[in-house]
């Protein structure tokens, strides 16, 4: 599965309270309106600059914190087409892939890729490409178990499917 | 193997498990709060009419209680519904407190099981020798249904604490030192045990200090050996059977470290991160708006007693504001009858309901811009409590009560 899209860069150990603000934790089932409250209280030029398609390039620890998983599901729901970041916080990256919102491990990524630089991701083997320069960047692929689950949209979709439960 | 891989290995019907090798693990306890609501939401997505077992499946309501909006409220029926339906046999209402304490209270939390919550800080369960971590609502909807979920095996990192306290130097003032050395990351993915002679020593309160901070460090676990003190804590809540695991003395280790706390002085985490730690007597002096002593963390009778010793016969400094959370419906019962309350209220605390209360920003006492709060809470992230202008310092409950009789952060005496 390839992805492609422009980056919004951010840096070191952007928590899930940055990312979604505790004040909406009771918008509980209305994913559209979680999607409207992206990284609002600490950098909300986002929600103005982004757009859906962008892939999240950032630093280390990326959803650190809260178990939230609007934080998650607020970026795959802004339309967000994956996340690369040095290295994940563990709820938020197990949260992204339950989701289907694909998570890649890249250490270096930061000083190798710029804001708004349009990148291809090849999540089956976990190469990444920067379209101008044609540079090649590896990241850790993907565990054949984890990535299985995102391929199929999320573990809701792989839980049907094993427990064979028909799609309505 | 260590405490981790013995629990999995278990869990996942195997003899052995190494570091790094996904497994699919049993599930002993599966526990949510109000975001069951967004739990329930996969769960019918999923299309499964029956929950997988309706005895281990534990909702309760600490976050938003009373109901703060009518959002909230509508979640909170809708719950209560819920529970009625599937007969979920282990609910408490707002009435009880805090998650990591009534779990902990109730006779969930067992030596050798696997028990996953919604919510970052189930790593506080590991005080009883839990593996207990946190885990989000759609994997959570996914145990509902089928009672399992995959989990990596994490590496372990043994801690070894000896020494003594000095007054007013507690289990707070050890867990911010060393989330500091190894830093808010130093410990993602892993499994952190914590062993030596000052942890044997310590009470079931302060043992989950050390295990609810340790999420703040990336922790996936982090566990105390059970031992007599956990023994007489569990014989009084729960009748079911279980299986201690310990340490082979084998066992592999990424990392050990030894931390002797008899020269360890009171530490506060400063504004934004909480390894952003330095000595009280560091950043003493700063003028504090609001103090706040309560939460999962440090809202147990210890700590109100603590608070209640140093402000018994004082008053709160006019500029500032003192809240007290207990973390429990009992704890606020025994604090009652100690008269802890009593002392604190008298002294300018505003008591507030047991329950998560601002810490997580969502209401009660949230934060104005450029205001700061000395709290004994987790988490000091911009826009954590309120305006992403406040400042918010972690500190032990000691350090809280001493800082509010100031009105500026100051040492605990």
């Amino acid at each position: 599965m390839l992805i492609a899209g422009k980056v919004y860069k951010f840096g070191d150990n952007i928590n899930t309270d940055v990312i979604y603000p505790g004040k909406y934790l009771s918008i509980t089932a209305d994913r559209n309106e979680m999607a409207k409250h992206c990284f609002e209280a600490v950098y909300p030029e986002f929600m103005q600059k982004a757009k859906p398609g962008d892939i999240i390039v950032a630093g280390k620890n990326f959803g650190s914190g809260s178990s939230r998983e609007q934080a998650a599901t607020c970026l795959k729901y802004f339309g967000i087409s994956a996340v690369v970041a040095e290295t994940f916080a563990r709820i938020f990256y197990r949260n992204a892939i339950n989701l289907g919102l694909p998570v890649i491990i890249a250490p270096g990524i930061s000083k190798k890729i710029r804001h708004h630089d349009d990148i291809e991701i090849n999540l089956e083997n976990g190469i990444i490409k920067k379209m101008r320069s044609g540079e090649v960047i590896e990241a850790k692929k993907l565990p054949d178990f984890i990535l299985e689950i995102i391929l199929h949209g999320g573990l809701i979709p792989y839980l049907k499917k094993k427990l064979d439960i028909p799609y309505n | 193997m260590t405490i981790a891989e013995k629990i999995l290995a278990k869990a996942s019907a195997k003899k052995k498990v190494l570091p790094n090798e996904i497994v699919m693990a049993r599930v002993n306890v599966a526990m949510s709060h109000e975001n069951a609501d967004v739990v329930l939401r996969s769960f019918r997505d999923i299309g499964v009419k029956r929950v997988w077992d309706n005895e281990r499946i534990v909702i309760l309501f600490d976050h938003r209680i009373p109901a703060d909006s009518e959002r909230t409220a509508a979640t909170h029926q809708r719950l209560r519904k819920f529970v009625k339906e599937q007969r979920i046999k282990h609910f408490y209402d707002q009435k009880e407190g805090i998650c990591h304490q009534i779990l902990a209270e109730f006779g969930h939390d067992l030596p050798g099981e696997v028990l996953v919550g919604t919510d970052s800080h189930t790593t506080t369960h590991g005080a009883f020798g839990t593996f207990a971590t946190g885990i989000g609502a759609t994997e959570m909807a996914g145990v509902w249904a089928t009672g399992e979920l995959w989990l990596r095996v994490p590496e372990s990192i043994k801690i070894n604490v000896i020494g003594k306290f000095k007054p007013f130097v507690t289990a707070k003032d050890l867990i911010l030192y060393i989330i500091g050395k190894i830093g808010a990351e130093g410990a993602n993915y892993q499994s952190v045990e914590f062993h030596g002679k000052a942890i044997t020593k310590m009470s079931i309160a302060s043992r989950m200090v050390l295990s609810n901070l340790s999420m703040e460090m990336g922790a996936k676990v982090a566990f105390v050996p059970p031992d007599e003190i956990t023994m007489a804590y569990l014989k009084k809540r729960t009748e079911r059977d279980f299986q201690v695991a310990l340490p082979d003395k084998d066992a592999g280790y990424i990392k050990e470290m030894t931390i002797d706390i008899s020269d360890l002085d009171s530490q506060v985490a400063c504004p934004h991160s909480v390894d952003n730690v330095k000595k009280v007597s560091e950043i003493a002096g700063k003028k504090i708006d609001q103090a706040l002593i309560g939460s999962c963390t440090n809202g147990r009778l210890e700590d109100l007693a603590v608070a209640a010793k140093i402000l018994e016969h004082k008053t709160v400094h006019p500029d500032t504001r003192l809240l007290i959370i207990p973390a429990s419906r009992s704890i606020y019962l025994d604090a009652l009858k100690n008269g802890y309350l009593e002392i604190l209220v008298r002294a300018g605390g505003l008591d507030l309901n047991p329950g998560c209360g601002p810490c997580l920003g969502a209401h009660q006492g949230l934060l104005a811009p450029g205001e700061v709060c000395l709290a004994t809470t987790n988490r000091n992230f911009k826009g954590r409590m309120g305006s992403p202008e406040a400042f918010v310092y972690l500190a032990s409950p000691g350090t809280v009560a001493a800082s509010a009789i100031k009105g500026e952060i100051a040492e605990p005496c």
